[in-house]
């Protein structure tokens, strides 16, 4: 958390005038009590009336003026807690922008969401605390032991022996609570885990008949949640009442030692009267502090996830000085590329050399988890090989910079991602200064228009955030056309017609055909009638190519690319 | 990803969750309920069962409060006994006398009378507490139980048209703060009502004057808060449609990382960030520092009364109508008077929104249930599998029909291909036949027996499903696949496992059929999972079976298993496929062609090529779809 804190430089003047504010609040709170006995000592026993109206309109200055600097301190905290948690945010979330896919996949994108907005939160929250009470709190008690002190300081042991039997109720209390509040958490989690399961899988549960079982499994959960539950509160119970005891049994001693000292003669009522009060705010201020200790471990977990986003180091890193591309176009080599992923043990991709150019279209095929993605993720750099170089026109792709490297390539992942906006907005975000013709012409060619023109809005038709409002295979569409309007001079479509019915696939591949015909073209493919006609096959297996040809060669030489192929198509088509 | 986060709750507070203080949701936008009075009372209804401790509850809170707020009063005796001592004292002292001593066996009294008082306040106050834990948690249970059982009966219609997220977090969330507001808020108005009364009450008997004094301070409170609140809500309703919009904005950008660093926008994402950050930013510490001046303004009206009974009791005392311990007195309860009044107008608000949540949660109760079975329903105790639609209309909403009229008659062990483009409803046939919905008219019989008068349980029992969104749960895999049968022992399983060629792989995975799948079951591959679904449904040993053959993220080799396994499951039994491989469909007893949901075909290969119609269409575009590619380079 501390660590965080390094963010409010710009806040420092504000930090400074905050705690100076609240030290004013402090002591006119403070001081309040000690204008009290005065009342008492010399107003009374002197029977003053002026006297004790003169320090009654006093004391409603003193009040009036803690009142003021406490809502100016108020002011500027707002904005420092919450102008930190904006930086916190604003640092996060260019952070995650710059993380490669690898830095990226390493926490998930689940958490990363809820580090960039709740543990900020979070955070956020904690800091207007610490910015009130965490600052007034000690003040207050040291405040308040100084002017305990003032009045009368042989009475100081009653508070000697309070405090620490405060701290060791509510240590003893916290000791045995706050595991538990841990296993809360736990029990919630696994609540929440089973009615999840009951909800994602409500039709298997109702067809194989097991409404019964699922009932008792959340029973379980359930009645454990509130088995713990009950144990927390019930220790829990014990801290109010215990500390409010342990309050008031203070004021009693001191009234009746404070009456032994005043017979002895050695103080005054007022001084007694006095004392009580600021033994009291003592004793208070002393629990928020432990409040606020409770409070603070909450946000450190926050913190912790926040600075494991932010010190995470960059592996995929723009070179000082980037290297302009030849003047070539589409040029796409491997050289003996070996790569694998952080932290695995065997290799995702081995010794792979090829390469492509304009005008060529390469299949990948092969199973699952044979590379295929992987390969590809190299060409954009996604991430960096282990051994060998990825060169795209003629240049390797770790000289070049990002941003030039993959401005030269339009990209259709296997997962369809659309941003929540116009169908228009959607596709312009391949080229921002898109016209309307070329989008048109890009929906044209990804088979889209159809679809977008039986929209009631047509091109401005918003899509909801995800994509929900419209089909799998338009979206596929839609991101097709995405990465068309850039007119780029590599394309990779991964997986990128699965949600595509037999009709829709043929059209728009004998549209994108001349449209791409000057590009260089990678496809990742499943089924051997995509992929029979391309200029090369890659066949993948375990990170190797088991072998790199036509179709017709491939027959006569793979092994692995015949096997697939039987298991694809029957006889009669293999003729 | 959305609906996980909506499940995220802040971990538990220690003093009860929530946070920022006394005044935590002053000045906050309050969620309301629309019938507040009916669900208030209905959720005391749940209260009912546990009357007694609950009564107790309230009587034990209102002793303690009592005791502890005659506490100052009588402390108040003691410091005028040490004054009356005092002024004595000086007295003879002016006067040359000798000295009397303070009345000590009085103030020891006193002492003894208040540390009795004390003690006993807090033991009420503590036992208070311990039993509320237990009424609090067993009503919630209660509850979170009922909603549970509602759940299995309410029909699939109810879950289709929500998002899980949605359901979630009423049973989380919304439970949570009804556990707060019973375990902590309930009593601690009690406490604070009693406070406020008996502290007037105290005040009343000590000095009338002084107490109108005092409470002519209140509408100064009532004033303050109202008038933030009326200020604070517009910022915090800022800043929540902010923190949306930053939240929609992380969400999508982080789910779609790939494609923003794919097109290089970055920069455009980080600058759009900004702004609602900056939006944020400015209506975030308004809101914070208008609903953050509360407590100091609450401070000074209390310090106000303070001062004024400081002077006012000052000159009482000076004129002799008042005794110095009453004003002692009287100043303490003048303090705590303020705590109980913030407290109460912030428990009306979580009060508010409890009930808003149980209204959430009621709604929920009270949704139409599936039909209940009938009393007579019926067994088939051993199914053929012969299935009949008769006359069959069916539609999601009343107003698009989407089956019309449909007549299908399938014998026992015949192979129905259900064939169409994705998206084309074939859900729908699913949730007919297992009567997840219930169909508009005419009927569907089972073996002749229509499946409105089987049990729904026995009906389901029936069938047996493959499909492709398999579901595991988070256990191992041996129980995930004895799940296909009540009982089922570990030897049926491998059998099972064996039959669906799962018992290779199973074997290589490092705890076997132990490994636990975790929560999305990513440790094991989408082909492994389908053979595990399949070896579920060998155990379930089902007359009938609905199978989903698509397999497109399933590697050539796994492929292999899945349909060598699926063949072997069909075999004997009546199939409804939902095909996409050619030779299933050209040997299909009948195949029903599908588009937007309903059935617009159905016959055998031969048959439905000379119609010419849809599945010709799509027929031919499998087999030119592969001479297309030649022309695409």
């Amino acid at each position: 958390m501390i660590k965080l804190y390094r963010f409010l430089k710009q806040y420092k003047a504000y930090i400074a005038v905050i705690i100076v504010l609240l030290f004013a609040q402090v002591l006119s709170d403070l001081y309040l009590p000690t204008l009290m006995a005065d009342i008492v000592d010399k107003g009374l026993a002197n029977k003053d009336i002026n006297y004790i109206i003169k320090i009654g309109s006093f004391m409603l200055l003193i009040a009036a003026g803690g009142t003021g600097c406490a809502i100016f301190a108020t002011y500027l905290s707002s904005k420092t807690a919450v102008g930190f948690g904006k930086i916190l945010r604003e640092k996060i979330f260019t952070k995650v922008e710059s993380f490669s896919l690898h830095e990226f996949d390493k926490l998930g994108t689940a958490t990363l969401i809820t580090r960039t907005t709740n543990d900020v939160t979070q955070i956020q929250q904690v800091s207007v605390l610490i910015l009130s009470m965490m600052v007034t709190a000690p003040l207050t008690c040291i405040g308040g032991v100084i002017m305990a002190l003032q009045q009368d300081k042989s009475l100081a042991w009653v508070l000697v022996v309070a405090i620490p039997i405060l701290f060791v109720v509510i240590g003893v209390t916290l000791k045995r609570g706050l595991p538990l509040f841990k296993v809360m958490q736990e029990k919630i989690d696994k609540l929440n885990l089973v009615l999840r399961e009951k909800l994602t899988g409500i039709r298997v549960v109702r067809a194989f008949n097991r409404i019964e079982k699922e009932r008792v499994r959340f029973d379980d959960a359930n009645s454990d949640l509130m088995d713990n539950a009950i144990k927390v509160n019930i220790i829990m119970a014990v801290l109010m009442p215990a500390m409010m005891l342990i309050m008031n049994l203070t004021t009693v001693a001191l009234i009746w030692f404070g009456a032994l000292k005043i017979d002895d003669g050695t103080m005054q009522i007022g001084s007694l009267l006095a004392f009580i009060q600021y033994a009291t705010q003592i004793l208070f201020s002393l629990l928020m502090l432990v409040m606020l200790f409770i409070m603070v471990p909450r946000a450190q977990v926050s913190a912790v996830r926040i600075n494991e986003v932010l010190e995470i180091e960059l592996d995929i890193i723009d070179p000082e000085k980037a290297k302009p591309a030849n003047s070539e176009r589409g040029f796409v080599e491997f050289q003996d590329v070996s790569f694998r992923y952080p932290g695995a043990d065997q290799t995702a991709l081995n010794n792979i050399t090829f390469s492509a150019k304009p005008g060529e279209l390469t299949a990948i095929i092969g199973g699952t988890g044979s590379g295929k993605s992987t390969l590809i993720n190299l060409i954009t750099r996604f991430y960096d090989v282990e051994s060998g170089c990825v060169l795209v026109d003629g240049v390797d792709v770790r000289e070049m910079s990002q941003k030039a490297l993959r401005a030269k390539i339009g990209f259709v992942p296997q997962k369809t991602v659309l941003f929540s906006g116009s169908i228009a907005e959607n596709i312009r975000y391949g080229k921002d200064n898109a016209t309307r013709e070329e989008i048109e012409h890009a929906a044209q060619v990804a088979q889209a228009t159809e679809f977008v023109s039986g929209l009631e809005a047509g091109f401005d038709h918003q899509i909801a955030q995800g994509g929900t409002n419209v089909s799998g295979g338009q979206k596929q569409r839609l991101s097709i056309a995405r990465a068309l309007i850039r007119k780029a001079e590599i394309y990779i479509f991964d997986d990128s017609f699965s949600a595509l019915d037999f009709k829709t696939d043929a059209k728009l591949r004998a549209a994108l055909k001349p449209e791409i015909a000057n590009a260089t073209v990678f496809i990742i493919a499943q089924s051997v009638s995509t992929v029979r006609d391309a200029d090369r096959i890659i066949v993948l297996d375990e990170g190797q190519i088991s072998g790199i040809g036509t179709h017709k060669e491939l027959l006569k030489t793979c092994e692995v690319y015949r096997e697939i192929v039987a298991s694809q198509l029957s006889e009669e088509e293999l003729a | 990803m959305s609906e996980e986060r909506k499940v995220d709750k802040p971990q538990p507070g220690v003093f009860g969750g929530r946070a920022g203080g006394p005044a935590g949701s002053l000045g906050k936008p309050v969620e309301k309920a629309k019938n507040f009075k009916g669900t208030l009372f209905r959720l005391l209804s749940y209260l009912k069962p546990q009357r007694t401790k609950f009564i107790t509850v309230f009587i034990f809170a209102i002793l303690s409060t009592i005791f502890s707020i005659v506490g100052p009063k009588i402390m108040g005796k003691a410091i005028t006994k040490i004054a009356e001592g005092f002024g004595a004292k000086m007295m003879a002292l002016q006067m040359h006398q000798p000295i009397p001593s303070m009345d000590f066996t009085y103030i020891g009294q006193i002492v003894l009378i208040l540390l009795g008082l004390y003690l006993v306040s807090a033991a009420f106050s503590y036992l208070q507490q311990y039993i509320m834990a237990g009424v609090a948690q067993k009503t919630v249970y209660n509850m979170r139980k009922e909603v549970d059982e509602k759940l299995s009966r309410l029909p699939l219609k109810f879950f289709d048209a929500r998002t899980h997220g949605e359901i979630l977090s009423r049973v989380t969330n919304d439970f949570d703060n009804i556990s707060t507001t019973l375990q902590q808020s309930l009593t601690q108005l009690i406490t604070s009502i009693v406070t406020i009364l008996g502290v007037v009450v105290m005040m009343l008997s000590i000095s009338p004057l002084l107490t109108v004094i005092v409470i002519l301070t209140l509408p100064l409170y009532v004033l303050v808060t109202m008038n933030i609140a009326k200020h604070s809500q517009k910022y915090f309703a800022t800043q929540q449609r902010s923190l949306g919009e930053l939240n929609g904005h992380v969400e999508e950008m982080y789910t779609g990382h790939k494609i923003v660093k794919a097109f290089g926008r970055e920069e455009e994402s980080i600058k759009t960030f900004n702004s609602i950050n900056a939006k944020l930013y400015t209506a975030g510490y308004k809101a914070q520092f208008i609903s953050g001046i509360i407590m100091p303004l609450m401070r000074f009206v209390s310090n106000l009364g303070y001062v004024i009974v400081c002077v006012v009791g000052g000159v009482f005392a000076i004129q002799g109508t008042i005794t110095i311990g009453d004003i002692l007195a009287f100043i303490q309860y003048s303090r705590q008077f303020t705590m109980p009044i913030v407290q109460t107008a912030n428990i009306a608000n979580i009060i508010q929104s409890t009930v808003a949540s149980a209204e959430r949660v009621f709604e929920l109760l009270d949704e139409a249930e599936e039909l209940p079975d009938h009393a007579d329903a019926k067994v088939i105790a051993f199914p053929k599998g012969e299935v009949k639609f008769e006359n069959v209309d069916f539609s999601y909403k009343n107003d698009e029909p989407l089956i019309k009229n449909m007549n299908i008659d399938v014998k026992q062990g015949h192979t129905i291909a259900i064939v169409g483009p994705t998206g084309a409803g074939k859900t729908t046939l699913v949730n007919l036949l297992m009567r997840f919905y219930e169909i508009g008219a005419g009927k569907i019989t089972v073996d002749g027996v229509d499946i409105r008068d089987i049990k729904r349980g026995a009906l389901r029992n029936i069938f047996g499903m493959v499909l492709q969104d398999t579901w595991l749960f988070n256990g191992t895999i041996m129980e995930n696949i004895a799940y296909g049968r009540e009982g089922a022992t570990e030897e049926e399983v491998m059998q099972a496992t064996r039959a669906a060629h799962a018992h290779h792989f199973i074997k290589t995975l490092p705890e076997g059929y132990n490994t636990i799948l975790n929560e999305e079951a990513s440790n094991i591959s989408q082909g492994q999972k389908q053979l595990i679904t399949i070896a579920r449904a060998i155990l379930a040993d089902p007359a009938i079976l609905i199978l989903d053959e698509a397999t497109s993220s399933v590697d050539s080799r796994t492929e292999v298993y899945i349909q060598r396994a699926m063949t072997e499951l069909m075999n004997g039994r009546t199939s409804f496929v939902i095909a996409h491989r050619l030779s299933t469909i050209r040997d299909a007893e009948l195949i029903l062609v599908m588009n937007k949901g309903s059935i617009i075909e159905m016959g055998n290969h031969n048959e439905l090529l000379a119609q010419n119609g849809f599945y010709a269409d799509l027929y031919n575009s499998q087999f030119t779809g592969a001479n297309l590619n030649n022309e695409v380079g």
